[in-house]
């Protein structure tokens, strides 16, 4: 197992899919059974090494990059093939390869139109290779280039197979087909943000000369600078922060910053939602964990009662918009923002609890909301409309169906003994007892009460999705419809998300055993002990 | 008498030969395929002494490595020459190659063609090496010259006369204002060659007409790389001339521009970035600016490419703005920046254009409304234009975005607030020009097929050899540049080696 744990394991879990999307090129478009099979092995195989992987994670040593290597690859800016894994990362490596894995499961036979399964398969992989870059990179270039990967294949998708209901734009008037109107949207929001991470991401390398006496872009070196809090410093500290800050903060997405969400979560495909939910979102709040806060110290303490409050301020917001749909899609996407806000809160109390809290709400909005999605997506195949106003009596048309979505829809909303329980219990308790250099305890208990109501008015929406769509007596419309329940691969796609929601509310421990060590030595390196 | 170094020359020797034997051949046969196969040669020939100049050292094949220094300094052989000749060999091969099915199909004289294709490559490649005004300006016409010529092509289409005269008008203002700028120089300075300039501009330029000459020679460059305000002649004459054409003046002519700028800034007159700097500073944000903006708007695609490259040299001139008032005086960073960006452009805009002249061709239009639903019918074409269209909108892991990298890095590692804006304003731009490329992504893959287009005819013919290979080698190239971008950035690392032998 030497060359597992020298770095080849590591890289086959990233570039397996990314292979695979090239096998799959090379298979022509007719042989659809050999499209998918070919896509699934790849993806099967990524998933098999994440899982040794984490079988074989020496838990005793979470805080140490594990299972890496260090290469050369742009040598001129001294930019390496630096990959890693620690206890905060090992959750969401294991996430996205399980995601990518069931995203191509699902796919069996749920292909949206227009058909065209060796593109989408194509996308599918390559978002598995950014994704899992993405969690692994441990240097700011590769970080870049992974983090950027993943948005073709998405806008693709959105594009291609999104929704084709037509939406009028605002401000400029235009009327546009939702799928168009969302990719470009979903695109130049995030694009405008990473622009601005990269300049942050290149001052840090200029400034690190003044440390090291050489630059660097490695996140080790530069988080070992930021713990001593001398050089990255004043207004150059301040802009950089700006920088990383907004392209962290438009991917996860944070309020104001959230509008490009709900439009491109609609009008994705199935399986885009379910990615885009599921993994890309927590491309965001893992960038502020493993580079904003371990690198510019100092200047997270500054900004944390401002992210605190945008992260409650998205939770409120997110759940009174969520009361205003009456998309069922929509619904769905406007609780990831004050799901979000939730993990938001947690990582701007800058505490152990607190950002433990956040990588476990990570890793449950990303069961959660994917199985939601799923739902959703499955269920607006069978009735043709995703209109609350129209659907009703669930359980009785589709009973599977619909206790799948009662479960899903309580896991949401936070009930204790599902996974979503514990990023938002946890969250909240952290704020009680913020970072003491903050200098805003009283702030950030307001900020608990505030995201204590915001808990309430989840199980509002929750409640009132599932009353609309799953209680009371089935609408005239579908007396007389014959409605094929939850079928074989859509039980293979979800029991895996089911399990996982159930064992991480029972048994916590199997994340925080993970997390906690990696989490306490990044809050003790960066504030001190907090 | 000086003796001659025949080694440093051959790259210019076999092309100035190749020149010759297209004519005769051309003279000699019907089968006009001939001449461009003896152009294909003569450029293969060439490219051979270049790659023998830049290994000789480590190949053990000569014993006089390092810089040539030919004619008392006039000309130079050196790493950021072999570099940019090795640019413009490729940028010529590969518009050769588009030219030969283009040509064909189109029914024009075909000799007289790869001759002046041949010629303007020869000027590009002279262009390089020349470290002295005279040399410079004869080169810069060399390849201008031609490239007048070939824009005109298509003689009964008006749209390509109209491209020709517009190019040719402006073209010769810019030489003009070019030569009343040298003329300045030599007589402040009392010397054409860029060494004497360099140790004679900085107290040459407390008297304000030497600065007036700077500027007439700045801005005479600037309309050979289409920037704004001086681009005006860049979107007519590219839609009208012959797409293959437009290719190679989109990377060839803008590229001897570029030669020109750097040799001229960066060998002539560091001393005085202050001069130099903020000008070009102001071009750049205009070029980056108005040219992705007024791009948005395009429903040509050759239009939007020609925009686009507005934009794209506004992107190159970035770093010359950034040195403005540099705090060091080590200006290869940005020098270097300008040259990983160019040799990446030269690559991915080739394609680009490869893509878009046999979509084209087979569509017969360039309108982008016809254009639709590319992807159902011809999907590899579709993915090629993709692969492309997003490497020049800069998104990994497609080369664009190692180009974009390196002008980023190197506007901020000037350490001023010069190269922090014009980063920031980069930065916002790249975002604008997204959108356009974009919207030739939602054309071919999102929109439905009009029904002007019969699609089913389309659907996968076979692709004329030459482009097939053309696009294949710059595809290759986008993807291998943009997963392992060390190379590109060791190439311009070479080329930087020439401020370490003018011991800046």
């Amino acid at each position: 197992m030497d060359w597992f744990e020298s770095g080849w394991g590591l890289s086959l879990i990233v570039f397996l899919p990314a292979i695979g999307a090239m096998a799959v090129l090379a298979i022509p478009k007719a042989q659809e059974a050999a499209l998918k099979w070919v896509a699934l092995a790849f993806a099967v195989a990524s998933l098999a090494l994440s899982v040794v992987l984490a079988v074989n994670f020496d838990y005793s040593a979470a805080d140490v990059y594990q299972f890496g290597t260090d290469t050369t690859w742009i040598e001129a800016i001294n930019a390496n093939y630096h990959i890693g894994v620690d206890g905060i990362s090992l959750p969401l490596l294991v996430l996205s390869t399980i995601i990518t894995t069931l995203a191509i499961v699902y796919s069996w036979n749920h292909w949206p139109e227009p058909h065209n399964p060796k593109l989408l398969l194509v996308f599918v992989l390559i978002l598995g290779t950014g994704m899992a870059g993405t969690f692994v990179a441990l240097d700011l270039v590769l970080f870049f280039v992974f983090f950027e990967v993943v948005l073709l294949p998405m806008y693709f998708m959105i594009g291609i197979w999104g929704d084709r209901g037509i939406r009028e734009v605002p401000v400029f008037g235009w009327k546009l087909e939702m799928r168009l109107y969302a990719s470009l949207k979903f695109f130049v929001f995030t694009l405008f943000g990473s622009a601005f991470m990269l300049l942050s991401f290149l001052a840090l390398y200029f400034k690190s000369e003044e440390a090291l006496g050489f630059r660097t872009f490695d996140m080790i070196e530069l988080a070992d600078i930021g713990a001593t809090g001398l050089v990255f410093t004043g207004t150059f500290a301040f802009l950089v922060f700006a920088g990383l800050f907004l392209g962290f903060a438009v991917k996860v997405p944070m309020w104001p910053l959230h509008t490009w969400l709900p439009d491109a979560h609609t009008a994705a495909p199935t399986v885009g939602s379910v990615i885009l939910a599921a993994i890309l979102l927590k491309l965001g709040t893992y960038g502020f964990i493993r580079i904003a806060l371990p690198i510019l110290p100092q200047e997270a303490v500054s900004w944390a009662p401002w992210i605190g409050l945008l992260a409650v301020i998205g939770i409120i917001y997110g759940s009174l918009a969520c009361l205003a749909q009456t998309d069922m899609k929509r619904l769905i996407a406007y609780s990831s923002v004050g799901h979000m806000g939730f993990v938001m809160l947690g990582i701007a109390t800058l505490t152990d609890i607190g950002i433990n809290a956040a990588i476990i709400g990570m890793v449950a909005h990303g069961l959660i909301t994917g199985l939601l999605f799923f739902i959703a997506g499955s269920m607006s195949h069978r009735y043709h409309t995703r209109d609350m106003r129209r659907l009703g009596g669930n359980l009785k048309l589709m009973p599977k169906m619909g206790v799948l979505l009662g479960l899903a829809a309580m896991a949401s909303l936070g009930l204790p003994a599902l996974a979503g329980f514990w990023g938002e219990f946890m969250a909240l308790m952290a704020s009680f007892d913020p970072l003491e250099s903050i200098g805003a305890t009283p702030t950030f208990r307001t900020f608990m009460v505030v995201g204590a109501i915001g808990t309430v008015l989840t199980a509002g929406y929750m409640l009132y999705m599932l009353r609309n769509v799953n209680f009371g007596e089935p609408s005239e419309e579908w007396i007389g419809h014959e409605f094929h329940d939850v079928d074989a691969t859509e039980w293979l796609a979800w029991t895996p998300l089911v399990i996982g929601t159930i064992v991480i509310g029972i048994l916590p421990g199997v994340i925080f055993d993970a997390t906690n060590e990696a989490v306490i030595s990044l809050v003790e390196k960066a504030f001190n002990g907090g | 008498m000086f003796t001659i170094d025949w080694h440093a020359l051959a790259p210019e020797l076999i092309l100035a030969v190749t020149v010759v034997v297209t004519l005769l051949v051309d003279t000699l046969t019907n089968r006009k395929y001939l001449v461009a196969i003896v152009g294909v040669l003569g450029m293969f020939a060439a490219m051979v002494p270049i790659l023998t100049l830049a290994f000789c050292g480590s190949l053990d094949l000569c014993t006089d490595t390092g810089v040539r220094v030919l004619f008392e300094g006039g000309y130079v052989v050196d790493s950021y020459s072999l570099v940019l000749k090795a640019v413009f060999i490729f940028a010529g091969f590969i518009a050769l190659m588009l030219s030969i099915g283009y040509l064909e199909s189109d029914r024009y004289y075909e000799g007289e063609y790869y001759f002046l294709l041949v010629a303007s490559v020869l000027g590009g490649v002279v262009m390089a090496s020349s470290r002295e005004f005279i040399g410079l300006i004869v080169a810069l016409e060399l390849v201008s010259g031609a490239a007048f010529l070939l824009a005109g092509w298509r003689k009964a289409d008006p749209r390509s006369n109209e491209a020709a005269l517009k190019f040719f008008v402006i073209g010769v203002l810019a030489t003009a204002l070019t030569l009343f700028g040298v003329s300045i120089i030599y007589g402040m300075t009392g010397s054409l060659y860029f060494d004497d300039i360099a140790l004679a501009a900085a107290t040459a330029s407390d008297v304000p007409l030497f600065d007036l000459g700077v500027l007439f020679v700045v801005l005479g460059l600037g309309f050979k790389v289409s920037a704004v305000p001086f681009h005006f002649w860049t979107p007519d004459t590219y839609e009208g001339s012959p797409p293959p054409v437009t290719a190679w003046l989109s990377v060839g002519s803008k590229g001897a521009g570029f030669v020109g700028l750097l040799s001229v800034c960066y060998l002539a007159l560091p001393t005085i970035t202050d001069v130099w700097g903020p000008l070009l500073w102001i071009v750049a944000v205009l070029s980056m600016t108005v040219g992705n903006v007024v791009a948005i708007k395009q429903t040509n695609i050759i239009r939007l490419l020609g925009y686009s490259s507005i934009a794209q040299a506004g992107f190159m001139l970035a770093p010359f703005g950034a040195a403005a008032a540099s705090d060091s005086p080590d200006l290869s960073g940005p020098f270097a920046a300008t040259i990983t960006y160019f040799v990446i452009y030269a690559v991915m805009n080739l394609g680009a254009f490869a893509v878009v002249i046999i979509v084209g061709q087979r569509i017969g239009s360039f309108e982008m409304e016809d254009w639709g639903g590319l992807y159902r019918y011809a999907t590899g074409l579709a993915l090629a234009l993709a692969v492309f269209f997003m490497s020049l909108a800069g998104v990994p892991p497609l080369a664009g975005w190692f180009a974009k990298f390196a002008m980023f890095s190197a506007t901020i590692g000037v350490g001023n607030w010069w190269g922090y804006s014009i980063a920031i304003i980069a930065a916002i731009n790249a975002v604008i020009a997204f959108v356009y490329y974009a919207r030739v992504m939602r054309t071919a893959f999102f929109d439905p097929v009009p029904a002007s287009v019969d699609g089913a005819m389309l659907a996968e013919k076979d692709l004329p050899g030459p482009i097939g290979f053309a696009i294949g080698l710059t595809a290759f190239g986008v993807i291998i540049l943009g997963i392992f971008p060390g190379i590109a950035a060791n190439i311009a690392d070479y080329s930087r080696e020439v401020f370490v032998a003018l011991g800046l």
